[in-house]
Protein backbone atom coordinates (compact mmCIF):
# COMPACT_ATOMS: atom_id res chain seq x y z
CA UNK A 1 0.00 0.00 0.00
CA UNK A 2 1.25 3.27 -1.01
CA UNK A 3 2.76 5.59 2.15
CA UNK A 4 0.29 8.16 1.61
CA UNK A 5 -2.55 5.93 1.79
CA UNK A 6 -1.43 4.41 5.01
CA UNK A 7 -1.10 7.58 6.33
CA UNK A 8 -4.12 9.15 5.29
CA UNK A 9 -6.19 6.11 6.53
CA UNK A 10 -4.24 6.54 9.93
CA UNK A 11 -4.88 10.62 9.90
CA UNK A 12 -8.79 10.14 9.21
CA UNK A 13 -9.52 7.76 11.97
CA UNK A 14 -7.82 9.28 14.46
CA UNK A 15 -9.77 12.80 13.62
CA UNK A 16 -13.28 10.32 13.71
CA UNK A 17 -13.58 9.25 17.23
CA UNK A 18 -16.00 6.59 16.29
CA UNK A 19 -14.75 4.79 13.40
CA UNK A 20 -12.80 1.81 13.39
CA UNK A 21 -9.05 1.51 13.47
CA UNK A 22 -7.28 1.52 10.11
CA UNK A 23 -7.14 -2.10 8.42
CA UNK A 24 -3.49 -2.05 8.01
CA UNK A 25 -2.78 -1.71 11.79
CA UNK A 26 -2.00 -4.56 13.79
CA UNK A 27 -1.92 -5.90 17.18
CA UNK A 28 0.12 -9.07 18.04
CA UNK A 29 -3.21 -11.17 17.09
CA UNK A 30 -2.27 -10.01 13.64
CA UNK A 31 -5.38 -7.85 12.89
CA UNK A 32 -6.78 -3.97 13.66
CA UNK A 33 -6.76 -3.72 17.72
CA UNK A 34 -9.31 -0.99 18.86
CA UNK A 35 -7.68 -0.20 22.56
CA UNK A 36 -4.57 0.01 21.09
CA UNK A 37 -5.07 2.19 18.42
CA UNK A 38 -7.41 4.46 20.63
CA UNK A 39 -3.81 5.38 22.44
CA UNK A 40 -3.17 7.13 19.79
CA UNK A 41 -6.53 9.02 19.77
CA UNK A 42 -6.49 9.59 23.74
CA UNK A 43 -2.95 10.91 23.51
CA UNK A 44 -4.65 13.51 20.99
CA UNK A 45 -7.22 14.29 22.96
CA UNK A 46 -5.82 14.34 25.95
CA UNK A 47 -2.83 16.83 24.66
CA UNK A 48 -5.29 19.20 22.97
CA UNK A 49 -7.11 19.02 25.91
CA UNK A 50 -4.72 19.99 27.84
CA UNK A 51 -3.27 22.42 25.99
CA UNK A 52 -6.56 24.44 26.35
CA UNK A 53 -7.03 23.74 30.10
CA UNK A 54 -2.96 25.47 30.51
CA UNK A 55 -4.14 28.21 28.39
CA UNK A 56 -7.76 29.42 30.33
CA UNK A 57 -6.61 28.00 33.70
CA UNK A 58 -9.22 30.91 35.75
CA UNK A 59 -11.67 29.94 32.99
CA UNK A 60 -11.81 26.45 33.87
CA UNK A 61 -11.89 27.32 37.74
CA UNK A 62 -14.85 29.35 37.31
CA UNK A 63 -16.77 27.54 35.14
CA UNK A 64 -15.82 23.85 37.15
CA UNK A 65 -13.87 21.22 35.78
CA UNK A 66 -16.63 19.45 34.54
CA UNK A 67 -18.16 22.00 32.72
CA UNK A 68 -14.76 23.35 31.32
CA UNK A 69 -13.60 19.99 30.02
CA UNK A 70 -16.55 19.51 28.03
CA UNK A 71 -15.98 22.94 26.50
CA UNK A 72 -12.72 22.32 25.39
CA UNK A 73 -13.44 18.62 24.55
CA UNK A 74 -16.00 20.46 21.68
CA UNK A 75 -13.39 23.03 21.02
CA UNK A 76 -10.45 20.70 20.04
CA UNK A 77 -13.09 18.42 18.08
CA UNK A 78 -14.02 21.24 15.94
CA UNK A 79 -10.65 23.22 15.83
CA UNK A 80 -7.48 20.74 14.92
CA UNK A 81 -3.98 22.96 15.30
CA UNK A 82 -2.73 23.82 11.93
CA UNK A 83 0.77 24.16 13.62
CA UNK A 84 3.09 22.26 15.48
CA UNK A 85 3.57 25.57 17.72
CA UNK A 86 1.55 24.93 19.86
CA UNK A 87 1.95 28.03 21.89
CA UNK A 88 -0.17 29.78 19.71
CA UNK A 89 -3.37 26.90 20.09
CA UNK A 90 -6.36 27.89 21.42
CA UNK A 91 -6.51 31.55 20.63
CA UNK A 92 -10.03 30.80 18.88
CA UNK A 93 -11.05 29.49 22.65
CA UNK A 94 -12.83 32.63 23.74
CA UNK A 95 -14.75 33.21 19.96
CA UNK A 96 -15.99 29.62 20.25
CA UNK A 97 -17.43 30.44 23.97
CA UNK A 98 -19.10 33.69 22.97
CA UNK A 99 -21.14 31.04 20.49
CA UNK A 100 -21.89 28.95 23.04
CA UNK A 101 -25.71 29.00 24.74
CA UNK A 102 -26.46 30.02 27.87
CA UNK A 103 -22.70 31.13 29.26
CA UNK A 104 -21.49 33.16 31.38
CA UNK A 105 -20.70 36.40 29.72
CA UNK A 106 -17.79 36.75 32.47
CA UNK A 107 -16.69 33.32 31.51
CA UNK A 108 -16.01 34.62 28.12
CA UNK A 109 -14.62 38.16 29.07
CA UNK A 110 -12.47 36.00 31.47
CA UNK A 111 -10.95 33.92 28.46
CA UNK A 112 -10.46 36.51 26.05
CA UNK A 113 -8.13 38.23 29.02
CA UNK A 114 -6.55 35.05 29.54
CA UNK A 115 -5.35 34.38 25.54
CA UNK A 116 -4.35 38.09 25.76
CA UNK A 117 -2.05 37.07 28.84
CA UNK A 118 -0.57 34.38 26.88
CA UNK A 119 0.03 36.53 23.66
CA UNK A 120 1.51 39.22 26.14
CA UNK A 121 3.76 36.06 27.48
CA UNK A 122 5.13 34.77 24.56
CA UNK A 123 5.23 38.14 22.80
CA UNK A 124 8.69 40.10 21.33
CA UNK A 125 10.79 41.48 23.59
CA UNK A 126 11.22 45.44 23.32
CA UNK A 127 12.35 48.17 25.39
CA UNK A 128 9.55 50.55 26.78
CA UNK A 129 9.55 54.28 27.12
CA UNK A 130 9.89 56.00 30.37
CA UNK A 131 8.65 58.75 31.31
CA UNK A 132 11.74 60.54 31.90
CA UNK A 133 12.34 60.14 28.25
CA UNK A 134 8.63 62.33 28.06
CA UNK A 135 9.54 64.63 30.03
CA UNK A 136 12.64 64.99 27.58
CA UNK A 137 10.48 65.96 25.17
CA UNK A 138 9.70 69.64 23.89
CA UNK A 139 5.91 70.90 24.80
CA UNK A 140 4.98 72.30 21.92
CA UNK A 141 5.93 68.85 20.15
CA UNK A 142 3.99 66.50 22.10
CA UNK A 143 0.27 66.82 20.88
CA UNK A 144 1.37 65.95 17.53
CA UNK A 145 3.25 62.95 19.12
CA UNK A 146 2.02 59.43 17.85
CA UNK A 147 2.91 56.73 20.21
CA UNK A 148 4.40 53.07 19.29
CA UNK A 149 3.07 50.31 21.42
CA UNK A 150 5.15 47.87 23.03
CA UNK A 151 4.98 44.44 21.14
CA UNK A 152 3.30 42.83 24.30
CA UNK A 153 0.34 45.57 24.83
CA UNK A 154 -3.05 44.71 25.03
CA UNK A 155 -6.42 46.64 25.30
CA UNK A 156 -9.41 44.54 25.94
CA UNK A 157 -13.09 45.91 26.55
CA UNK A 158 -15.45 43.98 28.57
CA UNK A 159 -19.13 43.69 29.19
CA UNK A 160 -18.62 42.75 32.36
CA UNK A 161 -15.80 43.49 35.14
CA UNK A 162 -14.08 40.59 33.85
CA UNK A 163 -10.20 41.87 35.25
CA UNK A 164 -11.55 42.15 38.57
CA UNK A 165 -12.73 38.40 38.77
CA UNK A 166 -9.80 37.23 36.98
CA UNK A 167 -7.52 38.92 39.66
CA UNK A 168 -9.47 37.81 42.26
CA UNK A 169 -10.16 33.77 40.85
CA UNK A 170 -6.47 33.46 40.42
CA UNK A 171 -5.84 31.78 43.93
CA UNK A 172 -9.26 31.45 45.41
CA UNK A 173 -12.51 30.30 44.95
CA UNK A 174 -14.86 32.58 42.32
CA UNK A 175 -17.42 34.79 44.13
CA UNK A 176 -20.27 32.72 44.39
CA UNK A 177 -23.19 35.41 43.32
CA UNK A 178 -23.53 37.08 39.66
CA UNK A 179 -21.92 40.06 39.45
CA UNK A 180 -23.47 43.10 38.96
CA UNK A 181 -21.50 45.70 38.22
CA UNK A 182 -20.64 47.19 35.21
CA UNK A 183 -18.41 46.50 32.47
CA UNK A 184 -14.26 46.82 32.86
CA UNK A 185 -11.56 48.18 30.22
CA UNK A 186 -8.24 46.49 30.94
CA UNK A 187 -4.49 46.97 29.59
CA UNK A 188 -2.03 43.78 29.54
CA UNK A 189 1.46 45.35 29.23
CA UNK A 190 4.81 42.92 29.90
CA UNK A 191 7.60 45.69 29.92
CA UNK A 192 10.18 42.99 30.84
CA UNK A 193 9.10 39.45 31.31
CA UNK A 194 6.12 39.50 34.07
CA UNK A 195 2.47 40.38 32.44
CA UNK A 196 0.73 43.07 34.24
CA UNK A 197 -3.35 43.40 33.98
CA UNK A 198 -4.56 46.77 35.17
CA UNK A 199 -8.21 48.06 34.62
CA UNK A 200 -8.61 51.47 33.20
CA UNK A 201 -10.11 54.55 34.47
CA UNK A 202 -12.99 55.74 32.02
CA UNK A 203 -11.73 57.29 28.69
CA UNK A 204 -8.38 55.82 28.60
CA UNK A 205 -9.42 53.06 26.00
CA UNK A 206 -10.83 54.80 24.10
CA UNK A 207 -7.62 57.22 24.29
CA UNK A 208 -5.82 54.32 24.12
CA UNK A 209 -7.31 52.71 21.30
CA UNK A 210 -6.92 56.39 18.84
CA UNK A 211 -3.05 56.14 19.72
CA UNK A 212 -3.23 52.38 19.06
CA UNK A 213 -4.89 53.09 15.45
CA UNK A 214 -2.46 56.20 14.67
CA UNK A 215 -3.80 59.06 15.90
CA UNK A 216 -1.98 61.83 17.71
CA UNK A 217 -2.23 62.96 21.19
CA UNK A 218 -4.42 65.86 20.45
CA UNK A 219 -6.30 64.10 17.48
CA UNK A 220 -7.02 61.34 20.22
CA UNK A 221 -8.14 63.63 22.90
CA UNK A 222 -10.42 65.67 20.99
CA UNK A 223 -11.80 62.26 19.40
CA UNK A 224 -12.91 61.60 23.16
CA UNK A 225 -15.24 64.77 23.00
CA UNK A 226 -14.63 65.89 26.75
CA UNK A 227 -13.33 69.35 27.87
CA UNK A 228 -12.05 67.89 31.15
CA UNK A 229 -10.28 64.67 29.35
CA UNK A 230 -6.39 65.77 30.06
CA UNK A 231 -4.10 63.73 27.69
CA UNK A 232 -0.90 64.51 29.68
CA UNK A 233 -1.94 62.12 32.92
CA UNK A 234 -3.58 59.43 30.45
CA UNK A 235 0.19 59.34 28.45
CA UNK A 236 1.83 59.06 31.74
CA UNK A 237 -0.42 56.37 32.88
CA UNK A 238 0.29 54.58 29.71
CA UNK A 239 3.81 54.75 29.31
CA UNK A 240 4.35 53.83 33.55
CA UNK A 241 2.48 50.36 33.15
CA UNK A 242 5.22 49.49 30.00
CA UNK A 243 2.31 49.41 27.10
CA UNK A 244 4.50 52.51 25.26
CA UNK A 245 7.83 51.49 23.47
CA UNK A 246 8.14 55.04 21.87
CA UNK A 247 7.13 58.39 21.36
CA UNK A 248 7.72 59.88 18.05
CA UNK A 249 7.29 63.67 18.93
CA UNK A 250 5.13 65.90 16.29
CA UNK A 251 7.32 68.11 14.22
CA UNK A 252 5.89 71.55 15.18
CA UNK A 253 4.77 73.49 12.55
CA UNK B 1 33.58 -6.06 26.86
CA UNK B 2 31.94 -4.85 23.60
CA UNK B 3 32.48 -0.85 23.83
CA UNK B 4 31.38 0.35 20.74
CA UNK B 5 33.66 2.87 19.01
CA UNK B 6 32.84 4.96 15.69
CA UNK B 7 30.38 6.26 18.26
CA UNK B 8 28.92 10.33 17.08
CA UNK B 9 30.48 13.06 18.42
CA UNK B 10 27.23 15.00 20.22
CA UNK B 11 29.43 18.52 22.27
CA UNK B 12 28.38 16.14 25.62
CA UNK B 13 30.67 14.81 27.69
CA UNK B 14 30.01 10.52 27.36
CA UNK B 15 29.55 10.26 30.68
CA UNK B 16 26.73 13.42 31.62
CA UNK B 17 23.56 13.01 33.01
CA UNK B 18 20.95 15.51 32.07
CA UNK B 19 17.24 15.92 32.82
CA UNK B 20 13.96 17.64 30.61
CA UNK B 21 14.14 21.30 31.68
CA UNK B 22 10.73 22.16 33.06
CA UNK B 23 9.92 26.05 34.01
CA UNK B 24 8.10 24.75 37.07
CA UNK B 25 11.76 23.89 37.70
CA UNK B 26 13.87 26.66 37.15
CA UNK B 27 13.65 28.56 40.28
CA UNK B 28 14.94 25.30 42.25
CA UNK B 29 17.92 24.79 39.26
CA UNK B 30 18.73 28.53 39.34
CA UNK B 31 19.03 28.49 43.49
CA UNK B 32 20.63 24.96 44.04
CA UNK B 33 23.11 24.82 41.23
CA UNK B 34 23.11 21.13 41.09
CA UNK B 35 26.34 19.73 39.26
CA UNK B 36 24.55 18.14 36.09
CA UNK B 37 25.79 17.15 32.86
CA UNK B 38 22.99 18.83 30.71
CA UNK B 39 19.13 19.81 29.82
CA UNK B 40 17.47 19.40 27.10
CA UNK B 41 14.56 20.86 25.31
CA UNK B 42 11.46 20.63 23.51
CA UNK B 43 12.02 22.95 20.70
CA UNK B 44 8.68 23.83 19.94
CA UNK B 45 8.45 25.55 23.43
CA UNK B 46 10.83 28.01 22.66
CA UNK B 47 9.39 29.35 19.00
CA UNK B 48 7.33 32.15 20.76
CA UNK B 49 8.56 35.65 19.97
CA UNK B 50 10.21 36.14 23.19
CA UNK B 51 9.46 36.96 26.84
CA UNK B 52 10.06 34.60 30.13
CA UNK B 53 10.60 31.06 28.39
CA UNK B 54 13.45 32.77 26.38
CA UNK B 55 14.81 34.19 28.83
CA UNK B 56 15.06 30.74 31.41
CA UNK B 57 16.37 29.33 28.57
CA UNK B 58 19.40 31.89 28.27
CA UNK B 59 20.22 31.43 31.92
CA UNK B 60 20.05 27.84 31.56
CA UNK B 61 22.06 27.61 28.44
CA UNK B 62 24.41 29.87 30.45
CA UNK B 63 24.89 27.73 32.98
CA UNK B 64 24.55 24.23 31.64
CA UNK B 65 24.78 22.01 28.01
CA UNK B 66 21.87 22.13 26.19
CA UNK B 67 20.14 19.39 23.93
CA UNK B 68 17.63 20.48 21.74
CA UNK B 69 14.42 17.67 20.83
CA UNK B 70 12.28 18.81 18.49
CA UNK B 71 8.70 17.08 18.57
CA UNK B 72 6.81 18.53 15.67
CA UNK B 73 9.14 18.03 12.27
CA UNK B 74 7.22 15.21 11.62
CA UNK B 75 9.84 13.59 9.61
CA UNK B 76 7.95 10.32 9.32
CA UNK B 77 5.26 12.05 6.67
CA UNK B 78 4.79 10.91 3.43
CA UNK B 79 4.51 14.83 2.32
CA UNK B 80 7.26 17.08 2.56
CA UNK B 81 8.39 18.71 5.69
CA UNK B 82 7.28 21.76 6.78
CA UNK B 83 9.98 24.49 5.52
CA UNK B 84 8.65 26.95 7.68
CA UNK B 85 8.66 24.68 10.93
CA UNK B 86 12.21 23.18 10.19
CA UNK B 87 13.45 26.97 9.83
CA UNK B 88 12.01 27.96 13.06
CA UNK B 89 13.91 25.00 14.52
CA UNK B 90 17.04 26.16 12.59
CA UNK B 91 16.52 29.86 14.04
CA UNK B 92 15.57 28.05 17.87
CA UNK B 93 19.02 26.14 17.41
CA UNK B 94 20.92 29.65 16.14
CA UNK B 95 19.62 30.98 19.46
CA UNK B 96 20.68 28.53 22.16
CA UNK B 97 23.76 27.10 20.72
CA UNK B 98 22.70 23.51 21.96
CA UNK B 99 25.41 20.85 22.01
CA UNK B 100 23.13 18.37 20.00
CA UNK B 101 19.50 18.30 18.13
CA UNK B 102 17.70 15.16 17.89
CA UNK B 103 13.95 14.14 16.50
CA UNK B 104 11.88 11.46 16.13
CA UNK B 105 10.98 8.43 13.76
CA UNK B 106 7.60 9.01 13.24
CA UNK B 107 5.05 11.63 12.22
CA UNK B 108 2.19 14.61 13.66
CA UNK B 109 1.28 16.45 10.63
CA UNK B 110 -0.49 15.58 7.16
CA UNK B 111 -2.26 18.16 4.94
CA UNK B 112 -1.51 21.26 7.87
CA UNK B 113 -3.45 19.51 10.77
CA UNK B 114 -1.26 18.97 13.44
CA UNK B 115 -1.97 15.96 15.45
CA UNK B 116 0.34 16.91 18.57
CA UNK B 117 1.61 13.34 19.43
CA UNK B 118 4.21 11.25 17.27
CA UNK B 119 2.60 9.01 15.22
CA UNK B 120 3.72 5.74 13.41
CA UNK B 121 4.86 4.61 10.18
CA UNK B 122 5.27 1.43 8.36
CA UNK B 123 8.39 0.07 7.50
CA UNK B 124 9.42 -0.03 3.65
CA UNK B 125 11.73 0.98 1.02
CA UNK B 126 9.48 3.76 0.06
CA UNK B 127 9.32 4.59 3.67
CA UNK B 128 12.81 4.54 3.96
CA UNK B 129 13.67 6.51 1.05
CA UNK B 130 10.89 9.06 2.47
CA UNK B 131 12.56 9.55 5.87
CA UNK B 132 15.95 9.47 4.63
CA UNK B 133 15.02 12.29 2.52
CA UNK B 134 13.31 14.37 4.40
CA UNK B 135 16.18 13.84 7.22
CA UNK B 136 18.91 15.07 4.48
CA UNK B 137 16.93 18.23 4.42
CA UNK B 138 16.62 19.04 7.87
CA UNK B 139 20.56 18.57 8.62
CA UNK B 140 21.41 20.46 5.64
CA UNK B 141 18.66 23.63 7.05
CA UNK B 142 20.64 22.89 10.29
CA UNK B 143 23.87 22.68 9.34
CA UNK B 144 24.95 19.38 11.73
CA UNK B 145 24.02 15.97 11.62
CA UNK B 146 21.38 15.37 14.27
CA UNK B 147 20.02 12.17 16.31
CA UNK B 148 17.08 10.19 15.22
CA UNK B 149 14.83 8.38 18.32
CA UNK B 150 13.56 4.86 17.87
CA UNK B 151 9.41 5.54 19.27
CA UNK B 152 7.51 3.86 21.25
CA UNK B 153 4.79 2.09 19.36
CA UNK B 154 1.11 0.52 20.02
CA UNK B 155 0.15 -1.14 16.31
CA UNK B 156 2.25 -2.69 13.83
CA UNK B 157 1.52 -2.23 9.70
CA UNK B 158 0.68 -4.79 7.87
CA UNK B 159 2.65 -3.65 4.75
CA UNK B 160 6.10 -3.68 6.83
CA UNK B 161 8.93 -5.17 5.23
CA UNK B 162 11.89 -3.65 7.34
CA UNK B 163 12.28 -4.42 11.31
CA UNK B 164 12.60 -1.58 13.15
CA UNK B 165 16.60 -1.84 13.69
CA UNK B 166 17.33 -2.48 10.86
CA UNK B 167 15.37 0.50 9.11
CA UNK B 168 17.17 2.67 11.35
CA UNK B 169 20.52 1.46 10.79
CA UNK B 170 19.62 1.74 7.12
CA UNK B 171 18.71 5.61 7.88
CA UNK B 172 21.94 6.28 9.54
CA UNK B 173 23.97 4.68 6.77
CA UNK B 174 22.45 6.34 4.29
CA UNK B 175 22.10 10.04 6.10
CA UNK B 176 24.95 9.92 8.70
CA UNK B 177 22.43 10.91 11.10
CA UNK B 178 23.26 9.44 14.70
CA UNK B 179 20.61 7.56 16.65
CA UNK B 180 18.69 8.45 20.38
CA UNK B 181 18.24 5.17 21.57
CA UNK B 182 15.23 5.53 23.99
CA UNK B 183 15.15 2.55 26.23
CA UNK B 184 11.79 3.27 27.74
CA UNK B 185 10.79 3.02 24.31
CA UNK B 186 12.54 -0.09 23.62
CA UNK B 187 11.11 -2.00 26.40
CA UNK B 188 7.28 -0.59 25.62
CA UNK B 189 7.45 -1.26 21.94
CA UNK B 190 8.98 -4.86 22.86
CA UNK B 191 6.03 -5.91 25.67
CA UNK B 192 3.54 -4.58 23.40
CA UNK B 193 4.44 -6.76 20.08
CA UNK B 194 5.21 -10.14 22.12
CA UNK B 195 9.03 -9.57 21.99
CA UNK B 196 11.87 -9.78 23.99
CA UNK B 197 13.91 -6.05 24.77
CA UNK B 198 16.57 -7.51 24.82
CA UNK B 199 16.55 -8.86 21.49
CA UNK B 200 15.67 -5.46 20.14
CA UNK B 201 18.52 -4.37 22.03
CA UNK B 202 20.87 -7.14 20.67
CA UNK B 203 19.70 -6.01 16.82
CA UNK B 204 20.25 -2.32 17.33
CA UNK B 205 22.71 -0.60 15.46
CA UNK B 206 24.52 0.43 18.75
CA UNK B 207 27.56 2.12 16.97
CA UNK B 208 25.37 5.27 15.79
CA UNK B 209 24.00 5.88 19.54
CA UNK B 210 24.82 9.76 20.47
CA UNK B 211 22.31 9.87 23.06
CA UNK B 212 19.68 7.75 25.45
CA UNK B 213 16.24 8.63 27.11
CA UNK B 214 15.12 7.05 30.40
CA UNK B 215 11.31 7.44 31.59
CA UNK B 216 8.45 6.10 32.81
CA UNK B 217 5.64 4.08 31.60
CA UNK B 218 1.97 3.54 32.42
CA UNK B 219 -0.11 -0.15 32.48
CA UNK B 220 -2.92 -0.86 29.77
CA UNK B 221 -4.49 -3.89 28.45
CA UNK B 222 -5.42 -4.51 24.32
CA UNK B 223 -8.87 -5.95 22.65
CA UNK B 224 -6.83 -8.94 23.50
CA UNK B 225 -6.28 -8.39 27.33
CA UNK B 226 -2.32 -8.46 26.33
CA UNK B 227 -0.16 -6.32 28.03
CA UNK B 228 0.12 -2.42 26.60
CA UNK B 229 2.49 -0.48 27.73
CA UNK B 230 2.21 3.55 27.24
CA UNK B 231 4.52 5.84 26.84
CA UNK B 232 3.50 8.01 29.40
CA UNK B 233 6.34 10.49 30.77
CA UNK B 234 4.77 10.85 34.51
CA UNK B 235 6.14 8.56 36.42
CA UNK B 236 9.39 7.17 37.51
CA UNK B 237 11.83 5.39 35.09
CA UNK B 238 10.70 1.71 36.41
CA UNK B 239 13.54 -1.29 37.88
CA UNK B 240 12.86 -3.79 34.08
CA UNK B 241 14.08 0.13 32.23
CA UNK B 242 16.65 0.40 34.56
CA UNK B 243 18.28 -3.24 34.11
CA UNK B 244 17.45 -2.81 30.63
CA UNK B 245 19.48 0.63 30.40
CA UNK B 246 22.06 -0.97 32.44
CA UNK B 247 22.65 -3.53 29.63
CA UNK B 248 22.83 -1.31 26.82
CA UNK B 249 25.68 1.31 28.71
CA UNK B 250 27.26 -2.30 29.52
CA UNK B 251 27.31 -2.73 25.40
CA UNK B 252 27.87 1.08 24.52
CA UNK B 253 30.07 2.30 27.35
CA UNK B 254 29.13 5.60 28.82
CA UNK B 255 26.44 7.24 26.67
CA UNK B 256 25.09 11.13 27.85
CA UNK B 257 21.65 10.10 29.21
CA UNK B 258 18.62 12.04 29.65
CA UNK B 259 15.77 11.66 31.91
CA UNK B 260 12.37 12.60 30.61
CA UNK B 261 9.57 13.49 32.48
CA UNK B 262 6.81 15.72 30.81
CA UNK B 263 3.51 15.13 32.68
CA UNK B 264 2.46 14.90 36.23
CA UNK B 265 5.67 16.63 37.26
CA UNK B 266 7.36 15.78 40.37
CA UNK B 267 9.46 18.63 42.43
CA UNK B 268 13.06 19.42 41.63
CA UNK B 269 14.57 17.10 44.23
CA UNK B 270 12.99 13.56 43.03
CA UNK B 271 13.42 14.57 39.56
CA UNK B 272 17.22 15.46 40.31
CA UNK B 273 17.13 12.11 42.31
CA UNK B 274 16.64 10.07 39.05
CA UNK B 275 19.56 11.34 37.27
CA UNK B 276 21.94 10.94 40.28
CA UNK B 277 20.50 7.07 40.15
CA UNK B 278 21.34 7.17 36.45
CA UNK B 279 24.73 8.84 36.96
CA UNK B 280 25.42 6.31 39.57
CA UNK B 281 24.71 3.27 36.73
CA UNK B 282 27.15 5.18 34.39
CA UNK B 283 30.18 5.38 36.89
CA UNK B 284 29.18 1.40 37.84
CA UNK B 285 29.43 0.45 34.01
CA UNK B 286 32.40 2.47 33.09
CA UNK B 287 34.11 0.83 36.30
CA UNK B 288 33.49 -2.36 35.42
CA UNK B 289 34.30 -1.55 31.79
CA UNK B 290 37.71 0.13 32.78
CA UNK B 291 38.95 -2.61 35.11
CA UNK B 292 38.25 -4.90 31.91
CA UNK B 293 40.16 -3.00 29.57
CA UNK B 294 43.11 -3.05 32.28
CA UNK B 295 43.13 -7.62 31.85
Amino acid sequence: MPFETTIRAFAAALAEPSAAPPAMTLGRMGAPDLRRFSVYRNNVAVGLIGAIEARYPVSRRLAGDDLFRAMARAFVQSHRPRSPVMIAYGEEFPEFLAGCDRLEACLVDVARLENAWVEAYHAKDASVATVAELAALSPENLPRARIVFHPAARLLRFVTPAASVWASAQNCEPPAAPIETPGEDALITRPDCDVRVRVLPPLAYDFALQLRQGATLIEAAQALDDPAFDFGTHLVGLVESGAVARVIPGQSS
Amino acid sequence: MTVVDRRPSTGLATRSVGVGFKAEHFEAIVDTAPKLGFFEVHAENYMGAGGAPHRRLDKIRELYPLSLHGVGLSIGSPGPLDRAHLQRLAAVARRFEPALVSEHLAWSTHEGAFFNDLLPLPYTDETLARVAEHIDEAQNALGRTMLLENPSTYVLFAESTWGETDFLREIARRTGCGLLLDVNNVFVSAINHGREPERYLADFPLEAVGEIHLAGYAEDADDAGLPLLIDAHDSPVRESVWALYEAALGRLGATPTLIEWDNDLPDWPMLLGEARRAERVVDKTANSAERVDAV
